[in-house]
């Protein structure tokens, strides 16, 4: 044990630099900051006729961004419609009230998400602001159904 | 025929039962043995921060080769965007813990059984006995806690190393695009998927370390005998490795 | 030790100890006294469980039949802490030392002081330099236990035997394997130590020139039984074939040169 002091800062630096892989980890592969902020940012609210495979966490993106998640995905009896509920990051806090909220999907097989497309208006959205235009998921086999009646009608 | 399969059987068994036994008798000497943090300190030093060129050579390879791969493999449906998110679910999930705790048996796990070995046929344990120290507290206890806080954090550096290895290959080598690669993976990797890595990697280094202590302090006090711990080590440490892996992944999917 | 018990007159006491390990019988109703103050050498052929009876006094293991007493105490009744309560008392020198490696010399001889007792850092100094310097090795106290020769080794292991002062000090064949020198200066060490420290020493051992130096006391050990005892002297002249064997040294006599073998010619011949 001669070296005793020597081996306690190696020591200290492997143990420094393995939280430090696990910190890395946490914060910059996965989502971390949105799971946790939950309570944080405002909600918007869009309803659909079909929301397809659309799941709770799902990613609400602008152009390509990630702005948000899905925080709920509820149905509506009165209106016969699901009412999709999102969380916005506080920090993106000028959406245009007459922005679209459309279902899309990554890649060919990927997941569901939510596109934004910023509308026009000086008008941005509050928390509870509800999307006027939306454009429901694509489901594969009504895409089927619609270009075989659209082949057989030739 | 059929009694050696018995004879088989019941060793395991036995094996298994001592094992257990000794566990407990660790759990017996935990509390003392942490009023001695200069001790673990030390075989924290012996078992992770030795062991880190390795975990860090193999991590990064692993990664590159993964990178290749997956790679390769997703180019074929045209899905390479999916890279990051792929390769950092199988890092994290399997891969990093699994072959970290190989590794780890390999390295430290091997250390502790011959130091131990050594030190059974040096009589050094036999020593402490007579002097009223229980080599359990002193020696066992120690290095079993220095194992077990090593292999999570060796776990996280490997994945860590390993992202980077498979980033190298993917973005820099082979065109997949930076912001692609890692918002996929930021949008597929969950917090839970990395609890599962950190729990996997606690349950391997429980695993390993106790078989690895365990194999040294019943080593036949021989230079034969040191020699077979070490084997034992190795093998037991693996074999129980990837089993466990199959009931954790079994239980956390 | 304790107050409240009265000291008998041998601190060691074994009556009619049967052992056996593995099917073989090591000791076959075994019984000996081992007095206060006094040094004591266990002699005997190789095989005939030196180790073993030092075993049972430390109470490493327990005798299958027959009493093992220690300073008053019933060695093989005695739950895990008061056995190392009892093992606080004695100090054991092993056959290479046994001196822990991963620790310096001072390191090692202050291991029994530090793990046992909350003394100061300059109290645990003057302590084991004051050992280190009984056994001439004071110098040495930086070295790591690879960097010893082995005589220097036992030289250590025997300051660590006696740092925590005990009253029994065990001897495991101390002169195996050393040089005229250093021989020397253990025989010397451990008369020394006795008479000074006011303890009792066992000294297990079949280097017999050794023992008739130093040794108040002898016990011969053959069969798992006591085949002769009394002064070394006394040893020397006695007439029986084994002691006589033993004592000089030749080849063949009750303890056979051979191994029990068939006819000799008859194998051959197969």
């Amino acid at each position: 044990m001669q070296s005793s002091r020597a081996t306690e800062i190696v020591t200290g630096a492997f143990v420094l630099f393995g939280f430090a892989a696990l910190f890395f980890l946490v914060t910059q592969i996965t989502n971390k900051d949105f799971s946790a902020g939950s309570s944080g940012g405002y909600i918007l609210i869009a309803n659909y006729q079909n929301v397809g495979s659309l799941k709770v966490g799902a990613p609400v993106s602008m152009s390509g961004v990630t702005v948000g998640r899905v925080e709920e995905i509820t149905y509506d009896q009165q209106q016969y419609r699901a009412v999709v509920k999102m969380r916005i990051n506080g920090s993106f806090d000028r959406i245009p009230e007459d922005s679209d909220a459309s279902i899309m999907t990554a890649g060919l097989l990927g997941g569901q998400y939510i596109s934004v497309t910023a509308g026009g208006s000086d008008q941005f959205f509050k928390s509870g602001g509800q999307f006027m235009v939306v454009q429901d998921a694509l489901v594969l086999e009504n895409l089927i159904n619609k270009l075989a009646a659209s082949f057989s009608a030739k | 025929m059929s009694n050696t399969i018995v004879k088989m059987l019941s060793d395991t068994l036995a094996g298994f039962g001592a094992a257990t036994w000794f566990f407990f008798r660790i759990l017996g000497q935990l509390p003392q043995a942490l009023l001695r943090p200069r001790l673990i300190v030390h075989q924290v030093h012996n078992a992770g921060a030795l062991s880190l060129v390795i975990i860090m050579t193999c991590g990064l390879f692993v990664g590159m080769v993964l990178g290749l791969q997956g790679f390769d493999m997703l180019a074929r449906f045209g899905s390479e965007s999916a890279l990051g998110s792929a390769a950092a679910l199988a890092l994290v999930k399997e891969l990093g813990p699994v072959v970290a705790a190989l590794l780890f048996a390999g390295r430290a796990g091997t250390a502790l059984a011959s130091e131990i070995g050594l030190m059974r046929a040096t009589d050094q344990l036999v020593a402490m006995e007579v002097m009223a120290v229980d080599p359990f507290r002193y020696v066992v206890a120690p290095r079993f806690l220095g194992g077990i806080i090593a292999l999570p954090l060796l776990t996280m550096i490997f994945i860590a190393i390993g992202i980077f290895g498979v980033q190298l290959i993917g973005v820099q080598q082979l065109g997949v695009d930076q912001g692609t690669f890692w918002s996929q993976m930021r949008g597929s990797v969950e917090i839970e998927d990395i609890m599962e890595g950190l729990i996997k990697g606690c349950v391997f280094g429980v695993a390993c370390s106790l078989i690895a202590v365990y194999e040294g302090f019943t080593a036949a006090p021989t230079a034969e005998g040191v020699g077979r711990a070490t084997t034992r080590t190795v093998v037991n440490s693996a074999v129980m490795t990837l089993i466990l892996d199959y009931m954790i992944t079994a239980i956390m999917l | 030790m304790t107050s409240d018990r009265p000291k008998t007159f041998n601190l060691v006491e074994i009556s009619d100890v049967h052992y056996s390990i593995g099917g073989r019988d090591i000791f076959k109703g075994l019984t000996l006294e081992i007095p206060r103050g006094k040094i004591t050498a266990i002699m005997g052929p190789s095989g005939t469980g030196k180790t073993t009876l030092l075993r049972l006094i430390t109470g490493q293991i327990r005798p299958s039949r027959g009493k093992v007493w220690v300073d008053g105490q019933d060695v093989s009744r005695l739950s895990r802490q008061e056995l190392y309560l009892l093992r606080q008392q004695i100090g054991m020198l092993f056959q290479n030392g046994a001196l822990l490696t991963d620790l310096s010399v001072f390191e090692n001889v202050a291991f029994p002081v530090r793990e046992h007792t909350d003394l100061p850092e300059a109290l645990i100094r003057h302590l084991v330099l004051t050992k280190l310097q009984a056994v001439g090795l004071r110098g040495a106290h930086r070295l790591m236990p690879h960097e010893l020769s082995g005589g220097m080794a036992r030289r250590v292991a025997l300051a660590r035997a006696m740092v925590r002062d005990p009253d029994l000090l065990i001897y495991d064949e101390p002169f195996a394997g050393l040089d005229p020198i250093s021989m020397g200066v253990i025989l010397r060490l451990l008369r020394k130590v006795n008479d000074a420290l006011g303890i009792t020493s066992i000294v297990v051992s079949h280097d017999v020139d050794e023992i008739a130096l130093v040794a108040d006391h002898s016990y011969i050990l053959a069969g798992g039984k006591v085949v002769a005892s009394g002064s070394p002297k006394a040893l020397k002249n006695d007439q029986s074939a084994l002691v006589r064997q033993f004592m000089n040294g030749l080849p063949d006599g009750p303890v056979p040169f051979h191994y029990p073998a068939p006819d000799y010619y008859s194998d051959l011949l197969d």
